[in-house]
């Protein structure tokens, strides 16, 4: 992502820190690495944003939900948000900020290793424990798994690990 | 690498429409006949799991659709909905039915049939989006870079239904077996490229047919191997080429129940 370097950008930033995933009201689509280029021409933003899966249904409402952000800032004239699909979005995109969140919500963190196979592991959100079963691979949206901690008996979410060297 | 000419080369461009065609009808009727199983899969996990395929592949038809819009054809949903099936590139393999009945009344589907489509599909479409990452066509490359991670875990999916259900009893491997039989009789256009594949090839948006097929094949063998069973052979010329719109009655019936909802009012914001 570019740098802010003028005052409009910061304000702009800013804002897009209170855009949320319409699904986890924790995490931010700053904190989700979503936000690619954010472009200041006098009153004009020009919002470059990678979609996280292709068939998300989410992505016109958080492009409306970008838009109205932005809009909110008295210097603001016109908001462009355009998706798009270079470079791929990854889950090693999402900052540490991000990684909290989703704790806080309840979902694993996607983990940051495979093993050579290409199974992965993560430990429960809720109680830490790495003794977890995976229910289903495919959860109730395309980014996330169900999975099952044995220890403290409780199902949860993880967030799929995604890379280009899948 | 020269940026391809798509401009004001009309062969070119005939060439890359015909492939986005090929590949957004593809997924279009395979998320299709996937989203016909809501609620009839063996499990309400699976449905869970099978739903999200769909989902996913409907996306991946969606980017295509997009793609062509881009190079100044019709809209995405026009060019997903309101084409007839004469002018239609997919396989013949995604536009069958999902067995005998309908999902409304009394559908009595073959899950044998879903798995073993599903997963030589898969593997199909998978091999030919490695090729396309090294496409040509740029915007083409930079979608099949992002179709290929969601399709890691599809592969995976299907891969694993099928090794279970051939390590099942006897009545299920049975199953199986006639499924693989059936889904291979179709399976004659999956890697046909159609009458514009050598300019495909030639102008480096794809690699040929039979590179792509030998690729499946390997990519199969584990698996068949694990099993003991040898991979099915691919008909030689198929009994009817989608790449070059001769269709399946099926084909018919899927448009016209999939576009029903969009016909009554194409201008709706849904
Ligand atoms: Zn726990």
């Amino acid at each position: 992502m570019q740098m802010a370097i003028n005052s409009l950008e910061k304000k702009v930033l800013g804002v897009l820190e209170e855009v949320h995933d319409p699904e986890i009201n924790t995490v931010s689509i700053i904190d989700l690495g979503m936000v690619e280029e954010v472009n200041v021409q006098d009153s004009v933003v020009n919002i470059k944003i990678l979609p996280t899966f292709l068939g998300c249904p989410a992505l016109e409402l958080i492009k409306e939900n970008i838009k109205k952000a932005v809009k909110s800032i008295d210097e603001v004239q016109q908001v462009n948000v355009q998706f798009i699909n270079h470079p791929p979005w990854t889950s090693d995109r999402i900052s540490e900020q991000g990684r909290k969140g989703l704790k806080e919500f309840g979902i694993a963190p996607p983990p940051r290793l495979m093993d050579s196979d290409g199974s992965w592991h993560v430990d429960c959100p809720f109680c830490g424990s790495t003794y977890v079963t995976m229910e289903n691979i495919f959860g109730p949206t395309a980014c996330r798994s169900i999975l099952y901690c044995k220890n403290c008996k409780n199902p949860f979410e993880a967030m799929k690990p995604i890379s280009t060297l899948m | 690498m020269t940026e391809l000419n798509i401009t004001t080369n009309p062969e070119n461009k005939a060439a890359v429409v015909s492939l986005l065609f090929q590949l957004a009808d593809d997924d279009f009727l395979y998320s299709f006949r996937g989203s016909e199983w809501l609620g009839l899969a063996p499990h309400i996990e699976e449905d869970v799991a099978s739903s999200s395929i769909s989902q996913d592949s409907m996306g991946h038809a969606a980017m295509f659709y997009q793609l062509l819009e881009e190079l100044g054809l019709d809209n995405a949903d026009a060019l997903a909905h309101l084409r007839p099936a004469k002018e239609r590139r997919n396989s013949i393999l995604v536009e069958r039915q999902n067995g005998e009945g309908y999902y409304m009344d009394v559908p009595k589907y073959d899950w044998a049939f879903a798995v073993v489509r599903n997963y030589f599909y898969t593997a199909a479409k998978k091999i030919k989006i490695e090729s396309l990452k090294n496409s040509s066509y740029e915007p083409l490359a930079n979608v099949a870079v992002k179709v290929n991670i969601e399709l890691y875990y599809h592969l995976l999916h299907w891969k694993t239904w099928f090794a279970q259900l051939l390590n099942s009893t006897e009545d299920a491997k049975q199953r199986m077996q006639a499924a693989i039989e059936q889904v291979m009789k179709d399976f004659g256009d999956v890697f046909s490229l159609g009458t514009e594949g050598e300019k495909m090839v030639e102008i480096g948006l794809i690699e040929e047919e039979k590179v792509l097929v030998q690729r499946w094949k390997e990519q199969l063998k584990p698996v068949f191997e694990s099993l003991n069973l040898s991979i099915p052979e691919i008909p030689a010329s198929p009994a009817a080429n989608g790449r070059n719109f001769e269709h399946t009655e099926d084909l018919e019936s899927a448009i016209s129940t999939l576009s029903e909802v969009y016909r009554i009012d194409t201008a709706a914001s849904w």
